[in-house]
């Protein structure tokens, strides 16, 4: 389950305590909205490697199946060594810093939310 | 040129070997005058900001076998030993997406305080802190050797006072301030590796254009490019693809393609100018072709290894000792990811650089593949490629960078092992609140410390032919059958209980070890057996796996009773006011006896 939208109004108690109180003392909505937190995380992550993992991982297969590209030269470099030894960091790095980037928003709004009065 | 005894000026090279011993104690006595207290030795009271951390992981994470042992690979494998480098920094963004912000919430202090923390069971810390020490010491054998290895060829020393020196510095440095000293002391090593591999590039790049830009690829073998002189240190077996006539002790000898020839220790080996170099036995022969492309670097099941290895770099970082106690410094979640992002670009930054020297190693330092010593050609290159001032000068920055990375990585290890060792295999656990009893834990501390290097110190006295990378590569498998599947798990898996965690841990370390061990002492046998063996990350890793589901799923009924409570405390943000996190910034370690400290610790710790 993932909590999308906010439907706080609606769902308001009489004395406004906020959700982190929920989630403090471990009841059933504290348990449903920390879930919902955990698996929007696990996905990310499981999602930011994904894509790498196909991206990196597959070169082995590229360099198997296609002779041609494996002795592809670019600017007197074989494209192999381009790939494994420059142009993978970037790619590293970029994953990463979007990962930090939707990681840390989705925490910031988790945490608005279940602070909210 | 020409004799092996030193690649440079043996004062120029010890003079940087001195300077980098005293610089890091000199920073470290600094950090001495801050670090008091138990938490300080530790983990550096937290209060150390992300720019500083990720220099000081960085410095601590490019040992002997990235900055010695990756050129060296290169030089003997091309292009498909740049999946190490890749490897070793990929294993950070697994880390960075699966483990570095839960695993700072927890509070924990090291890897054994997690996995009782989280399955509330002290079998699996034992379990735990057994696989600690035992990375550790894998891990801590190579930068030893590494140092041997290095010393030697600059000083012409023997190989054991290189090793030696590097203990005791490491263990000075250890023992004068712990891991506050060692964070200052890390950042500087980065910084200063960084320089000693990417300056002298661009002294060997200027040298080899002024030289008409030979082609590493060229000819079939590589050939000498002047005539040069090898005194073998150790026996050798060489062997050549294509024929080829050495002078061995002054006689010449013809080697016929694909044959080989035995050559004792002492014995001195002349390759005249233009003349096919023969290769230590051990070594794949590789044609210029088959060094420059993919997947034809002559080991058996190409495909396989080259995954196999991917899967151990990438799963094993996080299981490093050293690296995780890094992430118990930084002040919360989200700046231990904001660290790790950082790491990420200092160590992509970094490996742009060593393959550099492999591939003009391929056409200047032939001779380091016929008397089996390729971890060298770093250190070799700035003396066979540059002029007479140049040569020394250039040589004795790599030699400083190249010590810098046996001290950052030893210290690292041997603080975190310690650590370990001291609170969960050395004495009785309990909380030194006292301050007679704070000191008895300073005490113990250094007592695993000089344990922690002394064991490794001794077993590095026995064999000096590993390949550094690859005792590192075998230390990484371990890690990921171990720690990667209990860290993983225990983050995102809520049913995962003590007995699945011990069994687990079991099968993984149990087969990857038995594989390591296979591999060390005899070597990989041929075939599809060699394979498996030398990379069995691909089949113990999924093996820990299903072990830990299985049985915890079998034990479904003895699930931690605070479980509840320990993924909340892993994974609400910041942001969210809890009583648990006060509970938890109180007594870092929770239901673990952690050494003293705490009130130290949580009065620096911001408050979240």
């Amino acid at each position: 389950m993932r909590v999308t939208s906010p439907r706080m109004r609606a769902a308001r108690r009489p004395q406004s305590r906020p959700v982190s109180t929920d989630i403090d003392e471990q009841t059933v909505v504290g348990e449903v909205y920390m879930r919902s937190l955990i698996r929007a995380q696990l996905r990310l992550g499981v999602l930011v490697l994904l894509a790498v993992g196909t991206a990196l991982g597959g070169l082995p297969l590229l360099f198997a199946a296609s002779p041609s590209l494996r002795e592809a030269e670019v600017l007197g470099l074989p494209v192999p060594w381009w790939l494994l030894g420059v142009l993978a960091y970037p790619l590293v790095g970029l994953a990463a810093w979007a990962y930090v980037l939707v990681a840390e928003r989705s925490e910031r709004d988790f945490s608005d939310l279940v602070e909210r009065r | 040129m020409g004799d092996e005894q030193t690649v440079i000026a043996p004062a120029v090279g010890l003079t940087a070997v001195l300077l980098v011993a005293i610089a890091t104690l000199g920073i470290g006595s600094v950090g001495m005058r801050i670090s008091r207290t138990t938490s300080d030795f530790y983990v550096a009271s937290r209060a150390v900001s992300p720019r500083w951390n990720a220099s000081a992981i960085g410095g601590e994470y490019l040992s002997a076998a990235s900055f010695l042992g990756v050129a060296g690979l290169v030089l003997v494998g091309g292009v498909d030993m740049l999946w190490f480098p890749v490897g070793y920094t990929a294993g950070y963004l697994v880390l960075l997406a699966l483990v570095a912000a839960p695993l700072r919430r927890s509070g924990a202090y090291t890897l054994p305080d997690f996995a009782e923390q989280r399955l509330e069971s002290a079998v699996v810390r034992t379990a735990a802190s057994v696989l600690v020490a035992g990375i550790g010491v894998l891990y801590l054998l190579p930068q030893l050797q590494g140092a041997g290895l290095a010393l030697r060829l600059v000083t012409g020393a023997p190989p054991w006072a290189g090793s030696a020196l590097v203990a005791v510095v490491v263990v000075l440095n250890v023992l004068a301030g712990g891991m506050r000293s060692i964070t200052f002391v890390q950042a500087f090593q980065y910084w200063l590796k960084l320089t000693a591999i990417a300056v002298p590039v661009v002294f060997l790049l200027l040298a080899w254009r002024a030289d008409g830009m030979p082609d590493p690829v060229a000819a079939a073998e590589p050939e000498a490019r002047e005539t040069f002189s090898v005194t073998l240190s150790e026996d050798v077996v060489v062997g050549s693809e294509v024929a080829t006539t050495i002078g061995v002790d002054g006689t010449d000898v013809d080697l016929a393609a694909g044959g080989s020839l035995t050559l004792d220790a002492g014995t001195r080996v002349t390759v005249p100018a233009g003349v096919p170099v023969p290769h230590a036995d051990p070594l794949p022969q590789t044609d210029g072709r088959a060094w420059a492309l993919p997947l034809s670097s002559g080991r058996d099941h190409p495909l396989y290894v080259t995954y196999s290895l991917l899967l151990a770099l990438f799963f094993g970082t996080m299981g490093l000792p050293h690296v995780l106690v890094r992430f118990y410094t930084n002040p919360d979640g989200r700046a231990a990811r904001r660290t790790t992002l950082v790491v990420i670009g200092l160590l992509g930054l970094f490996y742009l650089f060593p393959p550099v020297y492999g591939a003009l190693g391929r056409i200047y330092t032939p001779d380091l593949l016929l008397s089996d010593r390729a971890d060298a050609v770093v250190l070799a290159l700035p003396g066979r490629l540059l002029g007479d001032p140049w040569g020394d000068l250039v040589g004795g920055l790599v030699v400083a960078g190249a010590f810098a990375a046996f001290l950052s990585t030893s210290s690292g290890l041997v603080v975190s092992v310690a650590g370990v060792v001291s609170q969960d295999l050395l004495g009785r656990r309990r909380r030194d609140a006292h301050p007679a009893g704070r000191n008895q834990a300073v005490r113990r501390f250094r007592a695993a410390a000089v344990l922690a290097v002394a064991v490794p110190f001794l077993l590095s006295l026995a064999s000096y032919r590993v390949g550094l990378a690859d005792t590192v590569g075998l230390a990484f498998a371990l890690a990921a059958s171990t720690f990667c599947p209990l860290l993983v798990l225990g983050i995102w898996w809520p049913r995962l209980t003590a007995a699945g965690a011990i069994a687990g841990l079991a099968a993984g370390g149990g087969l990857a070890s038995a594989a390591v061990t296979v591999t060390m002492l005899a070597g990989p046998p041929n075939g599809w057996p060699g394979a498996l063996l030398a990379q069995p990350a691909a089949w113990t890793v999924p093996v820990a796996f299903l072990v830990m589901v299985t049985v915890s799923l079998a034990t479904a009924s003895s699930r931690p009773r605070h479980v509840g409570r320990t993924m909340i405390r892993l994974h609400a943000p910041e942001g969210v006011a809890l009583s648990a996190r006060a509970a938890a910034s109180a007594a870092p370690s929770g239901a673990s006896a952690a050494p003293s400290g705490e009130t130290v610790a949580a009065d620096r710790t911001p408050a979240p």
